[in-house]
């Protein structure tokens, strides 16, 4: 059997001795007799490292890895600079909790003030909070901070991604709220069926830009659409495209919420990810989760804290804003890593790298008669259409190639990060070709 | 010492990106963000000394011993975060055809069976991605098995007045309204007080067990019998799971839905806060509810993912914090059947050696045999010397000890909870006793300088007021 307890069976006695029991069955005999097992639980038997080593390694060879990956669909296969790793398994950051006692944690404190202070650049909003667990729960979270007593409707965009709107749904069902989904109209928020949805009662409207099709929203009209009945304009935006693309504050957004994976996380199978949320100076008090100020020590040092707590769970319990206490801290730190290696001239060429290949691409499968189902400008994603696209995949896969995310009726949602070459890209276009054959 | 932004200089970078090798797309200028990220400009040797420095001024299990109640700070075994690592773990692609997941789906399929086998629960969502999220997920099976049954007077979740924060928050987010209710004398659930709270109104109650106070309720079975008799389901928050493992089930103690948190128990790093991962575990005939896709073994003995058939639908995207599942994983097929009886009574042991050497000064709270955790009043001492909780807490941080969780449960004045877990060494322990009295002797000899502690760390005592008052919460440049 496997152990990290450092006692010895005759260490473990003589504790027992001088706490005052004779024995374990002893120590235990608080426990009502009729709850207290009496057999042992039926796991198997421990492992040596070496040989629990070999059976997770042995479950790990069972999954099957590409060497190329054309599927986004809310995990971004992105490239993470060496040093983000090596920072990130620094001991010390792994192991510590949450940073309740200041004079010790300090570097963990800075390590997140950091992060916000970066996730108020990328966003061009004034405060962020800590982070939550992903794109999805942010996205409800900032949906539910919204309402209030006289503005109790949701409306969110059908253009959001599935794996984002269950999830807003499911919050929704939690806290009874009304929330209505708005058509989308060749691929993008319908404008018009907006204008019709809103009234007093709406909350907030929520996008995801670019949206789940790749597509590039018209934000700011949708924000003012909003804003002309004093609802909050919500944002889900793709980190990366905010190298480049218009800021959720440029758009006129009050929250900008979003998946933080493609900021140096690997797709590890859906998780640990990463929810980014910041906000409008108006909803600072508003915002769910740790949030870490600036102040100053006894000596008049500079001093990180976690601050605001007064929104918290552990001081207003069932009146709190959210139930949130662990948030994603390593991954937000993974964030800031990543965003310091890359700065601001790595960020542009990253989101110039993704939209130019997913453009090439598109324009190769669409000389192959993959053409586009949608019309507009988009990012890094695209949904392509055309006969035997369930071939193509599948030809695809045998080169070790993984494509698009097959959405049904011959339609596949592709995706184009800096890690694919112009090599794998022809690789996929010939292949498309071959079969269109 | 320097914030990130304060380093570096305009035009500074690393050397990530190839050149571009396809045309360079030119999107409409409206389109375009004005004005660059105000992001560090830092070579990567400053990124390097930069978090090394940071690091330096941070304190993690590696550094010192966590005795931090309620969060059981136990040793991360090195080799959990190997495993995490496995290229063949983290460069899948969630959205990946199921027959080239089949390791993936295995390892929540094996940590499902080692979950059900501890706790008697039988079906487990790993969607969760902390305790907090697991409770909510918990009580919206909860909400959604009294909506199936199309009962839907049941608005009252029962929460004693000395659980986490988190339950009653939990519960507020599933429109649920909360009865609190007192504890008994001996710090345990108030049985007439939990009979005249439930009712046909009653969706259900919330409980730890072992409890707040480190103490495993010998009431247990009558409460949830209590509960159940009234319409109502009984919820385990297993925060304090380490306690029990090999000893007792949440599953036999009456408990219809619970979650646990693989960042305590199962030896995964906090990570600083997190990423956590809280599973959420149900009797048999909830199972339907779960939220998210199950791994279920076909005929053809692949695994397949399988929509539970009334779920509730889904608490985050995709399958919750996979990796941290797989160094959870790790840590109980190496610990096996014995390796976590080993861990829990082990964990109880050192909680009732720390309870026992400090009884003369500090007597716990409630003085009877603890689980994995004791809580201590300084409520004398306080009044004696005018040293607080906080001031012995704060003066533990100069012997490179982390505090225990402070003033925390709220029904015990000047609270300090201790929780030493089981991967500690007498030595350590011994130390950390000897470390108390000494606070204990300088509260009667020179209380003055407690009040000032700590004197050995990077800061002293930050300004909270001031940073709540003035909310300072980003970096700006001067200009």
């Amino acid at each position: 059997m496997g152990t990290f307890v450092p006692g010895t069976s005759k260490e473990q006695r003589a504790l027992l001795e001088a706490a005052g029991y004779t024995s374990f069955d002893d120590l235990f005999s608080v426990i009502p007799e009729s709850v207290y097992l009496k057999k042992p639980l039926p796991l198997e038997e421990g492992l040596s490292e070496m040989e629990t080593e070999q059976s997770i390694r042995a479950l790990a060879a069972k999954n099957r890895t590409y060497q190329a990956i054309f599927r986004g669909a809310g995990s971004y296969d992105h490239y993470i600079p060496a040093i983000v790793k090596r920072v990130v398994s620094k001991e010390t950051f792994l192991t510590a909790y949450t940073p309740y006692q200041a004079e010790i944690s300090q570097g963990i404190l800075q390590s997140i003030f950091e992060y916000q202070s970066m996730i108020c650049a990328l966003t061009g909003l004034d405060v962020s909070n800590a982070s939550v667990y992903d794109g999805a729960t942010a996205t409800a979270e900032a949906a539910e901070l919204c309402v209030e007593r006289k503005k109790t409707r949701v409306l969110i965009s059908d253009s959001v991604a599935p794996e984002v709107k269950k999830v807003v749904m499911t919050y929704a069902f939690g806290r009874d709220t009304d929330i209505q989904v708005i058509p989308e109209k060749d691929g993008k928020t319908s404008t018009e069926a907006l204008k019709e949805m809103v009234g007093p009662e709406t909350a907030c409207v929520i996008i995801q830009q670019p949206n789940f099709y790749g597509l590039l929203e018209p934000a700011e009209e949708i924000g003012e659409i909003a804003h002309s009945v004093n609802a909050k304009f919500v944002m889900n935006c793709n980190p990366i495209s905010l190298g480049l693309l218009k800021t959720p504050a440029e758009v006129g957004a009050d929250l900008a919420v979003g998946e933080g994976q493609p900021l140096g996380m690997p797709i590890g199978f859906g998780g640990p990810y990463l929810g980014f949320m910041a906000a409008t100076q108006a909803l600072m008090r508003k915002l769910p989760g740790r949030i870490v100020g600036e102040t100053t020590d006894s000596e008049g040092r500079r001093a990180y804290v976690l601050t605001l707590q007064a929104r918290e769970q552990h001081i207003k319990r069932e009146k709190a804003s959210s139930n949130i206490c662990s948030n994603e801290a390593l991954c937000a730190l993974t964030a800031a890593v990543y965003l310091a290696a890359m700065g601001p001239q790595g960020m542009k060429e990253v989101a110039e790298s993704c939209m130019s290949k997913a453009h090439y691409l598109a324009d190769g499968l669409k000389k192959a008669g993959f053409g586009l189902v949608y019309e507009g400008e988009f990012f890094h994603e695209f949904v392509t259409e055309g006969a035997g696209s369930e071939k193509l995949l599948q030809k695809l896969d045998e080169k070790g190639i993984l494509g698009g995310l097959p959405l049904g009726e011959n339609r596949i949602l592709w995706c184009c990060t800096e890690k694919n070459t112009r090599e794998m890209m022809d690789e996929v276009i010939r292949t498309a070709e071959e079969v269109a054959r | 010492m320097k914030l990130i932004f304060e380093r570096g200089q305009e035009g500074r970078h690393l050397s990530i990106l190839p050149k571009l090798d396809v045309p360079a797309y030119q999107p409409d200028e409206a389109l375009l963000r004005a004005q660059a990220p105000a992001l560090p400009e830092v070579s990567e040797t400053e990124i390097s000394r930069h978090y090394s420095a940071l690091e330096r001024r941070a304190h993690g299990v590696n550094n010192g011993f966590y005795p931090l109640g309620s969060c059981t700070m136990k040793y991360n075994p090195s080799i959990d975060e190997e495993m995490a690592a496995l290229p063949g773990f983290t460069n899948v692609h969630p959205l990946q055809a199921e027959k080239t997941v089949q390791g993936a789906l295995e390892v929540l399929e094996k940590m499902e069976e080692k979950l059900s086998a501890i706790t008697g629960l039988k079906y487990f969502t790993f969607q969760p991605a902390a305790g907090a999220h697991g409770e909510f997920t918990g009580l919206l099976v909860i909400k959604a098995y009294h909506k199936d049954r199309g009962d839907e007077a049941r608005k009252k979740i029962i929460v004693p007045d000395s659980a986490h924060g988190t339950n009653p928050a939990s519960a507020a987010m599933c429109g649920y309204e909360v009865v609190n209710i007192p504890s008994a004398s001996d710090g345990c659930v108030d049985l007439d007080a939990l009979k005249a709270a439930v009712g046909p109104d009653t969706a259900g109650l919330m409980l730890t067990n072992p409890n707040t106070v480190g103490i495993f309720d010998k009431n247990i079975e009558e409460i949830t019998r209590i509960v159940h008799e009234a319409g109502g389901l009984c919820y385990y928050d297993g925060a304090n799971l380490n306690a029990v493992m090999g000893i007792a089930r949440p599953g036999d103690m009456g408990f219809d839905v619970m979650h646990l948190n693989l960042h305590k128990t199962f030896a995964t790093p906090h990570g600083g806060g997190g990423p956590g991962s809280g599973p959420v575990g149900v009797r048999e005939d909830l199972g339907k509810f779960l939220p998210g896709f199950r791994p279920v073994r076909g005929e053809d003995g692949e695994l397949h993912l399988a929509q539970p058939e009334k779920s509730l639908g889904s608490m985050r995207s995709f399958f919750g914090n996979f990796l941290v599942v797989v160094k959870a994983l790790t840590y109980v097929t190496m610990l096996g059947r014995e390796g976590v009886l080993e861990a829990s009574r082990n964990a109880v042991l050192n909680a009732n050696y720390m309870r026992k050497a400090l009884e003369d000064i500090f007597p716990a709270a409630f003085p009877v045999t603890c689980m994995h955790e004791f809580v201590i009043s300084l409520d004398k001492l306080h009044k004696e010397t005018g040293v607080s909780a906080l001031d012995a807490a704060k003066a533990l941080l100069d012997y490179g000890i982390h505090p225990p969780t402070m003033y925390f449960p709220l029904i015990v004045h000047e609270a300090l909870m201790i929780e030493p877990t089981e991967t500690e060494t007498k030595e350590t322990m011994d130390e950390a006793i000897q470390a108390i009295r000494e606070i204990y002797e300088r509260a009667y000899s020179d209380p003055e300088s407690l009040h000032h502690a700590p004197h050995h760390t990077v800061i002293g005592r930050p300004d909270e007021v001031t940073a709540a008052r003035k909310p300072k919460l980003r970096y700006q440049k001067e200009v």
